[in-house]
């Protein structure tokens, strides 16, 4: 990891340093010249040499290893303070240290690029797996229900003769039920491809929120659920302005999603609150004080006393097409991506998170302009 | 058989052939037209008694079809559409539709809305007592009763109230309602709206939370049923 960090920095910055490294150990090499001979001094620097190659660029190590094959030269060979080396020995152990240096750089060099291509070959894989799954579970999903409508319609136009009303009706319920699974999903990768093309705008309107949520919990239970759903909105609540339509999906799936992978006796509670946030900045014509702008923020939160989500995957539950491990199928993943997305093309953020007394909170925040209107009893 | 005929303008055969079968087998006679040229021709040839209309047709789109029939053709038209887009809907409805379906639609539904659009048509309101189940409204009196219980509404309330109630079944836009409760000024001061719709559902709805008389269409308008 460090050597990746090293890697990040700048060329002249890469530069700078490796020539500061022989630099400061040739000065400590030198203050210690009458207790270790020259020789030893070679070894040290390459030590140094082989070092930088760790961390740094093959070119700064290059000028790295030859500053420091001309600062022994100059400063440690006998006849020191010049260039000149006086015995066959001594010049061939320059030629040496150089090419060693070099071999080194070089092959360090090499051994991370090798590196480099493993890497990314595995994070290739990776992806590919990741792909191949979601591929699977997708194509799941929309063969299903295709085969439901194929199958049913085959056995409806070869055999109908013999089949009896009864199973004539099975066949029809089936392929309903299959073509309204289908269509959902289709609704799903609509929603998808409009958020991921960056397509939402949401068409922001003033709304009531109490109606936004009882929309929800009573679209919710035409399901005939066996959970029980509690609201508590916060009394005094302004009118919000945000798109109606979106922030009813958004809720619908956070709360269908409670619903399905809840036990039958859990209690999901859905909250509204607003607080008042003052953003922007303050005027002063005439001494006045003027609010520039005012921005609130409404804040639903959907927690459940249900067995929450397991901790690991936790953070994962909003990458599109992600399912749990060990859920039945049934979904394309793409509910709470969906609902993401959606609060996201407001301006706002959302959360999940374990409750310690057990099961899951969904926490919702979007800026908003309110209007208190309602509270005017006029007319 | 009722003599009601219907036009489909719709470039999809599939689609012709399923409305084709669903409202012969309803008794209605069915008119067909693959493109919205053809379904102009026929308009003026030999006007029906109601057309259904693609928006997305492949020659010219649906909202300038639409606008070309308002012109002279005051019968019922419903939009169909496949974009479940509020904008699209709202601008056919302030363009004149009288409802809309998003496909895929139901039949039941269809013909439920096919019912509503021809009774508003062909009968004028002249009855001064509206009844819808536990509620009447008698607009000679102005009075309104929840279970024989009169009812005390405001001014504006008992306005938006019988102009609901007067298009029952049918969707009424924000602008629209607007426009004609508040004046042409108050057309994107949709705050009022939602106000008065949530007091007036207080006072006529059993469950105001659970509303079963007037309805939300989300980002289009209200309907009351």
């Amino acid at each position: 990891m460090v050597n990746i960090f090293f890697h990040k920095l700048k060329k002249p910055a890469q530069y700078l340093i490796c020539i500061f490294v022989i630099l400061a150990v040739s000065a400590i090499c030198y203050s210690l010249s009458q207790f270790i001979g020259y020789r030893i001094v070679a070894l040290i620097l390459l030590v140094s040499v082989s070092l930088l190659a760790m961390f740094f660029d093959i070119f700064p190590v290059l000028v790295a290893s030859l500053l420091s094959a001309l600062v022994w030269d100059f400063f440690f060979i006998p006849q020191k303070f010049t260039f000149y080396i006086d015995n066959a020995e001594d010049g061939l152990m320059l030629f040496m240290y150089f090419i060693i240096a070099l071999v080194n750089a070089v092959l360090t060099f090499k051994i991370r690029q090798i590196e480099k291509e493993a890497n990314k070959k595995e994070e290739k894989d990776n992806m590919l797996k990741l792909y191949n799954t979601l591929l699977n579970s997708l194509s799941h999903e929309l063969r299903t229900p295709i085969a439901t409508i194929i199958g049913a319609t085959d056995n409806l136009q070869t055999v109908g003769n013999k089949l009896s009303d009864e199973q004539k009706d099975i066949l029809v319920e089936e392929i309903s039920t299959a073509s309204f699974r289908l269509n959902k999903q289709v609704e799903n990768l609509l929603n998808m491809s409009r958020i991921e093309s960056g397509y939402i705008k949401p068409r922001k309107d003033w709304c009531d929120v109490e109606e936004l949520i009882y929309g929800v919990v009573n679209h919710i239970k035409e399901n005939n659920i066996t959970q029980t759903i509690e609201i508590d909105i916060a009394g005094n609540m302004p009118l919000v302005f945000i798109d109606f339509g979106l922030m009813h999906q958004v809720l619908y799936n956070i709360v269908n999603n409670a619903i399905i992978y809840t036990p039958a006796d859990t209690v999901v509670q859905i909250k509204a609150a607003y607080s008042k946030k003052v953003n922007g900045h303050f005027n002063l014509p005439r001494n006045n004080v003027v609010r520039d702008s005012e921005i609130d923020l409404l804040v639903i939160t959907i927690s459940d006393n249900g067995n929450g989500f397991p901790e690991n995957e936790i953070g994962k539950v909003f990458d599109k097409f992600y399912r749990l491990k060990n859920t039945e199928t049934g979904g394309t993943g793409l509910g709470l991506s969906i609902a993401k997305g959606f609060v996201e093309a407001h301006n706002g953020v959302i959360d999940l998170e374990n409750i310690s007394a057990g099961g899951a909170r969904f926490r919702i925040e979007i800026p908003t302009k309110t209007n208190y209107l309602n509270n005017l009893k006029n007319e | 058989m009722s003599n009601v005929e219907i036009l489909v303008i719709d470039d999809e055969v599939q689609i012709r052939k399923l409305l084709e079968i669903t409202l012969q087998s309803h008794d209605y006679k069915v008119v067909q037209a693959a493109t919205g040229k053809e379904g102009l021709i026929i308009v003026a040839n030999h006007p029906p008694d109601m057309v259904l209309l693609d928006l997305g047709l492949p020659d010219e789109s649906g909202h300038s079809i639409l606008k070309k029939l308002r012109e002279w053709y005051s019968k019922p038209i419903i939009i169909l559409s496949v974009q479940s887009s509020e904008e699209d809907i709202v601008m056919a409805l302030d363009n004149g539709a009288n409802d809309y379906l998003v496909k895929p639609f139901r039949t039941g539904e269809l013909l439920a809305r096919i019912r509503t659009v021809l009774r508003a048509s062909t009968t004028e309101p002249e009855n001064p007592v509206l009844i819808f189940n536990d509620l009447q409204i008698d607009l000679a009196a102005r009075v309104v009763k929840k279970n024989d219980e009169p009812i005390k509404l405001t001014a504006t309330e008992y306005s938006l109230l019988t102009l609901l109630a007067k298009n029952e079944g049918r969707v009424l836009t924000h602008h629209y309602l607007l426009k004609e409760i508040w004046g042409p000024s108050y057309i994107n001061e949709s705050q009022y709206l939602r106000v008065f719709v949530a007091q007036l559902r207080k006072k006529i709805e059993f469950d105001a939370n659970k509303p079963r008389h007037l309805i939300t269409e989300s980002g289009v308008g209200y309907r009351f049923v």
